[in-house]
Protein backbone atom coordinates (compact mmCIF):
# COMPACT_ATOMS: atom_id res chain seq x y z
CA UNK A 1 0.00 0.00 0.00
CA UNK A 2 1.06 3.53 -0.73
CA UNK A 3 2.11 5.61 2.24
CA UNK A 4 0.50 9.04 2.03
CA UNK A 5 1.49 12.22 3.87
CA UNK A 6 -1.39 14.59 3.10
CA UNK A 7 0.41 17.56 4.62
CA UNK A 8 2.80 17.46 1.63
CA UNK A 9 0.13 17.46 -1.10
CA UNK A 10 0.55 20.52 -3.31
CA UNK A 11 4.02 21.33 -1.97
CA UNK A 12 6.57 21.89 -4.76
CA UNK A 13 9.81 19.91 -4.62
CA UNK A 14 13.25 21.36 -5.40
CA UNK A 15 13.77 22.76 -8.91
CA UNK A 16 16.18 21.56 -11.61
CA UNK A 17 17.30 23.60 -14.64
CA UNK A 18 18.33 22.36 -18.11
CA UNK A 19 19.09 23.88 -21.49
CA UNK A 20 17.05 22.44 -24.39
CA UNK A 21 19.46 21.07 -26.99
CA UNK A 22 18.98 21.00 -30.77
CA UNK A 23 20.32 17.45 -31.00
CA UNK A 24 17.92 16.16 -28.36
CA UNK A 25 14.96 17.69 -30.18
CA UNK A 26 16.04 16.09 -33.48
CA UNK A 27 16.63 12.75 -31.81
CA UNK A 28 13.19 12.86 -30.19
CA UNK A 29 11.40 14.00 -33.36
CA UNK A 30 12.93 11.07 -35.23
CA UNK A 31 11.90 8.64 -32.48
CA UNK A 32 8.25 9.69 -32.79
CA UNK A 33 8.56 9.60 -36.61
CA UNK A 34 7.84 13.29 -37.07
CA UNK A 35 9.87 15.05 -39.80
CA UNK A 36 8.11 18.41 -39.32
CA UNK A 37 10.62 21.12 -40.43
CA UNK A 38 9.77 23.15 -37.29
CA UNK A 39 11.60 20.54 -35.21
CA UNK A 40 14.63 20.37 -37.53
CA UNK A 41 15.57 24.06 -37.68
CA UNK A 42 19.27 24.77 -37.24
CA UNK A 43 18.52 27.47 -34.67
CA UNK A 44 15.54 27.77 -32.36
CA UNK A 45 13.98 24.42 -33.30
CA UNK A 46 10.56 23.92 -31.75
CA UNK A 47 10.16 21.07 -29.25
CA UNK A 48 7.60 18.42 -30.33
CA UNK A 49 4.45 18.12 -28.19
CA UNK A 50 5.58 15.19 -26.03
CA UNK A 51 9.23 16.28 -25.81
CA UNK A 52 8.91 17.27 -22.15
CA UNK A 53 8.94 13.57 -21.28
CA UNK A 54 12.69 13.73 -21.88
CA UNK A 55 13.06 16.25 -19.04
CA UNK A 56 11.00 14.48 -16.42
CA UNK A 57 13.74 11.91 -15.90
CA UNK A 58 16.13 14.64 -14.78
CA UNK A 59 14.09 15.80 -11.85
CA UNK A 60 15.96 14.92 -8.72
CA UNK A 61 15.10 11.77 -6.85
CA UNK A 62 11.31 11.53 -6.95
CA UNK A 63 11.32 10.50 -3.31
CA UNK A 64 12.60 14.03 -2.69
CA UNK A 65 10.49 15.93 -5.24
CA UNK A 66 7.30 13.97 -4.70
CA UNK A 67 7.64 13.24 -1.01
CA UNK A 68 3.89 13.24 -0.28
CA UNK A 69 3.45 9.66 -1.46
CA UNK A 70 5.67 6.62 -1.23
CA UNK A 71 4.62 4.18 -3.93
CA UNK A 72 5.37 0.55 -4.61
CA UNK A 73 6.88 0.75 -8.10
CA UNK A 74 6.27 -2.96 -8.73
CA UNK A 75 2.55 -2.20 -8.69
CA UNK A 76 2.60 1.04 -10.65
CA UNK A 77 0.76 1.75 -13.91
CA UNK A 78 0.91 4.89 -16.04
CA UNK A 79 -2.77 5.73 -16.42
CA UNK A 80 -2.89 9.13 -18.09
CA UNK A 81 -0.54 11.84 -19.27
CA UNK A 82 -1.56 15.44 -19.90
CA UNK A 83 0.36 18.37 -21.39
CA UNK A 84 -0.72 21.98 -21.10
CA UNK A 85 1.19 24.31 -23.46
CA UNK A 86 1.32 28.00 -22.57
CA UNK A 87 4.24 29.20 -24.71
CA UNK A 88 6.54 27.68 -27.35
CA UNK A 89 9.59 25.74 -26.14
CA UNK A 90 12.63 26.05 -28.39
CA UNK A 91 16.21 24.81 -28.61
CA UNK A 92 18.40 27.14 -26.57
CA UNK A 93 15.75 27.78 -23.91
CA UNK A 94 16.78 27.08 -20.34
CA UNK A 95 13.87 25.48 -18.52
CA UNK A 96 13.57 25.38 -14.77
CA UNK A 97 11.17 22.72 -13.60
CA UNK A 98 9.72 21.48 -10.36
CA UNK A 99 7.18 18.89 -9.41
CA UNK A 100 4.54 18.19 -6.82
CA UNK A 101 1.86 15.70 -5.94
CA UNK A 102 -1.47 17.45 -6.48
CA UNK A 103 -3.84 14.80 -5.23
CA UNK A 104 -4.12 11.23 -4.07
CA UNK A 105 -7.31 9.22 -3.89
CA UNK A 106 -8.30 5.59 -3.60
CA UNK A 107 -10.86 3.52 -5.47
CA UNK A 108 -12.01 -0.06 -5.12
CA UNK A 109 -10.69 -2.16 -8.02
CA UNK A 110 -13.09 -4.21 -10.14
CA UNK A 111 -11.54 -7.45 -8.94
CA UNK A 112 -11.26 -6.36 -5.33
CA UNK A 113 -8.41 -4.60 -3.63
CA UNK A 114 -7.75 -0.91 -3.36
CA UNK A 115 -6.26 1.09 -6.22
CA UNK A 116 -4.39 4.28 -5.35
CA UNK A 117 -4.48 7.14 -7.90
CA UNK A 118 -1.71 9.72 -7.68
CA UNK A 119 -1.93 12.97 -9.69
CA UNK A 120 1.51 14.49 -10.21
CA UNK A 121 2.26 17.86 -11.80
CA UNK A 122 5.48 19.32 -13.18
CA UNK A 123 5.77 23.03 -14.04
CA UNK A 124 8.28 24.34 -16.61
CA UNK A 125 9.48 27.97 -16.60
CA UNK A 126 11.78 29.46 -19.24
CA UNK A 127 14.78 31.80 -18.89
CA UNK A 128 12.44 34.83 -19.14
CA UNK A 129 10.48 33.68 -16.11
CA UNK A 130 7.47 32.63 -18.23
CA UNK A 131 5.67 29.41 -17.36
CA UNK A 132 5.76 27.49 -20.66
CA UNK A 133 4.07 24.20 -19.83
CA UNK A 134 2.60 21.87 -17.28
CA UNK A 135 2.95 18.13 -17.43
CA UNK A 136 0.45 16.13 -15.39
CA UNK A 137 0.36 12.40 -14.95
CA UNK A 138 -1.88 9.91 -13.25
CA UNK A 139 -0.08 6.95 -11.74
CA UNK A 140 -2.10 4.03 -10.45
CA UNK A 141 -0.81 1.69 -7.78
CA UNK A 142 -2.71 -1.56 -8.20
CA UNK A 143 -3.69 -3.97 -5.46
CA UNK A 144 -1.62 -6.77 -7.00
CA UNK A 145 1.79 -6.77 -8.65
CA UNK A 146 1.71 -5.66 -12.27
CA UNK A 147 3.18 -8.29 -14.59
CA UNK A 148 4.32 -5.82 -17.20
CA UNK B 1 -15.24 30.56 -41.30
CA UNK B 2 -14.46 30.47 -44.99
CA UNK B 3 -13.92 26.74 -45.38
CA UNK B 4 -14.52 23.57 -43.43
CA UNK B 5 -11.08 22.35 -42.45
CA UNK B 6 -11.42 23.02 -38.72
CA UNK B 7 -15.16 22.77 -38.15
CA UNK B 8 -16.88 20.54 -35.64
CA UNK B 9 -17.02 16.98 -36.94
CA UNK B 10 -14.13 17.41 -39.39
CA UNK B 11 -11.98 14.29 -39.73
CA UNK B 12 -8.29 14.44 -38.82
CA UNK B 13 -6.45 12.58 -41.60
CA UNK B 14 -4.91 9.30 -40.40
CA UNK B 15 -1.19 8.84 -39.80
CA UNK B 16 -0.18 5.20 -40.19
CA UNK B 17 2.98 3.51 -38.91
CA UNK B 18 3.44 0.08 -40.45
CA UNK B 19 5.42 -2.70 -38.79
CA UNK B 20 6.68 -1.17 -35.55
CA UNK B 21 10.17 -2.62 -34.99
CA UNK B 22 12.26 -3.33 -31.91
CA UNK B 23 14.63 -0.69 -33.24
CA UNK B 24 11.74 1.81 -33.02
CA UNK B 25 11.36 0.92 -29.33
CA UNK B 26 15.10 1.25 -28.65
CA UNK B 27 15.17 4.57 -30.49
CA UNK B 28 12.33 5.87 -28.33
CA UNK B 29 13.99 4.56 -25.16
CA UNK B 30 17.17 6.47 -26.01
CA UNK B 31 15.41 9.64 -27.12
CA UNK B 32 13.06 9.80 -24.14
CA UNK B 33 15.38 8.40 -21.49
CA UNK B 34 12.82 5.76 -20.50
CA UNK B 35 14.98 2.66 -20.17
CA UNK B 36 12.51 0.38 -18.47
CA UNK B 37 13.96 -2.96 -19.73
CA UNK B 38 10.47 -4.30 -20.38
CA UNK B 39 10.59 -2.27 -23.63
CA UNK B 40 13.95 -3.48 -25.02
CA UNK B 41 15.30 -6.49 -23.11
CA UNK B 42 13.73 -9.67 -24.50
CA UNK B 43 14.98 -11.82 -21.62
CA UNK B 44 13.60 -9.42 -19.03
CA UNK B 45 10.25 -9.04 -20.84
CA UNK B 46 9.77 -12.82 -21.07
CA UNK B 47 10.76 -13.36 -17.44
CA UNK B 48 8.04 -10.87 -16.50
CA UNK B 49 5.47 -13.02 -18.33
CA UNK B 50 5.26 -11.20 -21.66
CA UNK B 51 5.61 -12.88 -25.07
CA UNK B 52 8.20 -10.28 -26.08
CA UNK B 53 9.06 -6.59 -25.58
CA UNK B 54 6.30 -4.04 -26.11
CA UNK B 55 6.12 -0.34 -26.92
CA UNK B 56 6.25 2.58 -24.50
CA UNK B 57 2.81 4.12 -24.09
CA UNK B 58 4.42 7.51 -24.67
CA UNK B 59 5.83 6.34 -28.02
CA UNK B 60 2.27 5.75 -29.21
CA UNK B 61 1.28 9.09 -27.66
CA UNK B 62 4.08 10.71 -29.67
CA UNK B 63 2.81 9.18 -32.91
CA UNK B 64 -0.70 10.44 -32.12
CA UNK B 65 0.75 13.91 -31.43
CA UNK B 66 2.25 13.90 -34.93
CA UNK B 67 -1.16 13.04 -36.38
CA UNK B 68 -2.62 16.09 -34.60
CA UNK B 69 0.15 18.53 -35.53
CA UNK B 70 0.11 17.38 -39.17
CA UNK B 71 -3.48 18.68 -39.06
CA UNK B 72 -3.21 21.84 -36.92
CA UNK B 73 0.48 22.69 -37.41
CA UNK B 74 3.54 22.55 -35.15
CA UNK B 75 3.21 24.84 -32.16
CA UNK B 76 -0.59 25.04 -32.33
CA UNK B 77 -1.36 22.62 -29.50
CA UNK B 78 -2.59 24.16 -26.27
CA UNK B 79 -3.46 20.96 -24.42
CA UNK B 80 -2.98 17.25 -25.10
CA UNK B 81 -4.09 14.40 -22.88
CA UNK B 82 -3.71 10.67 -23.44
CA UNK B 83 -5.02 7.58 -21.72
CA UNK B 84 -3.25 4.26 -22.18
CA UNK B 85 -5.45 1.29 -23.10
CA UNK B 86 -3.65 -1.71 -24.61
CA UNK B 87 0.00 -2.29 -25.44
CA UNK B 88 1.57 -2.28 -28.89
CA UNK B 89 3.94 -5.02 -30.08
CA UNK B 90 6.72 -5.34 -32.65
CA UNK B 91 5.14 -5.98 -36.04
CA UNK B 92 2.01 -4.00 -35.24
CA UNK B 93 0.59 -1.42 -37.60
CA UNK B 94 -0.61 1.67 -35.74
CA UNK B 95 -3.25 3.96 -37.22
CA UNK B 96 -3.64 7.36 -35.57
CA UNK B 97 -6.75 9.36 -36.44
CA UNK B 98 -9.38 11.60 -34.92
CA UNK B 99 -11.96 14.31 -35.38
CA UNK B 100 -12.76 17.84 -34.33
CA UNK B 101 -15.38 17.96 -31.57
CA UNK B 102 -15.75 21.69 -30.97
CA UNK B 103 -14.71 25.11 -32.33
CA UNK B 104 -14.80 28.25 -30.19
CA UNK B 105 -13.10 31.50 -29.21
CA UNK B 106 -10.89 31.57 -26.12
CA UNK B 107 -7.92 33.66 -24.95
CA UNK B 108 -8.16 35.83 -28.11
CA UNK B 109 -7.73 32.76 -30.31
CA UNK B 110 -9.91 30.54 -32.43
CA UNK B 111 -9.56 27.12 -30.87
CA UNK B 112 -10.71 23.60 -31.57
CA UNK B 113 -11.06 20.58 -29.32
CA UNK B 114 -10.64 17.13 -30.77
CA UNK B 115 -10.48 13.47 -29.92
CA UNK B 116 -7.86 11.06 -31.23
CA UNK B 117 -7.09 7.36 -31.09
CA UNK B 118 -4.29 4.99 -31.96
CA UNK B 119 -5.61 1.64 -33.18
CA UNK B 120 -3.73 -1.54 -34.02
CA UNK B 121 -4.31 -3.78 -37.05
CA UNK B 122 -6.21 -6.08 -34.68
CA UNK B 123 -8.72 -3.31 -34.11
CA UNK B 124 -7.57 -2.75 -30.53
CA UNK B 125 -7.36 0.78 -29.16
CA UNK B 126 -3.85 1.43 -27.83
CA UNK B 127 -4.26 5.07 -26.83
CA UNK B 128 -7.17 7.49 -26.65
CA UNK B 129 -6.63 11.20 -26.36
CA UNK B 130 -8.15 14.66 -26.40
CA UNK B 131 -6.59 17.96 -27.42
CA UNK B 132 -7.10 21.69 -27.73
CA UNK B 133 -5.36 23.62 -30.50
CA UNK B 134 -5.29 27.15 -31.86
CA UNK B 135 -6.35 27.45 -35.52
CA UNK B 136 -6.45 30.39 -37.94
CA UNK B 137 -9.68 32.38 -37.56
CA UNK B 138 -10.30 32.18 -41.31
CA UNK B 139 -9.66 28.46 -41.81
Amino acid sequence: MAEIDRSLLGVWGPATAMRIETGKIREFARAVKDPNPAYLADAGALAPPTFLMTMAHWLRDLAETRSAVKLDYRRLLHGEQEFEYLRPIRAGDVLTFRSRTRDVFEKQGKRGGTMTFVIGETEFTNQRGEVVAYLRNTAIETADAVKE
Amino acid sequence: MANSRFVEGAAIPPFVVENVTRTDLVRYAGASGDFNPIHHDETFARAAGNPTVFGHGMLTAGLVARCITDFVGAGALRRYKVRFATRIWPGDTITCAGRVTRRYQEADETRIDGEVTATTQKGETAVTGTFTAAVPADA
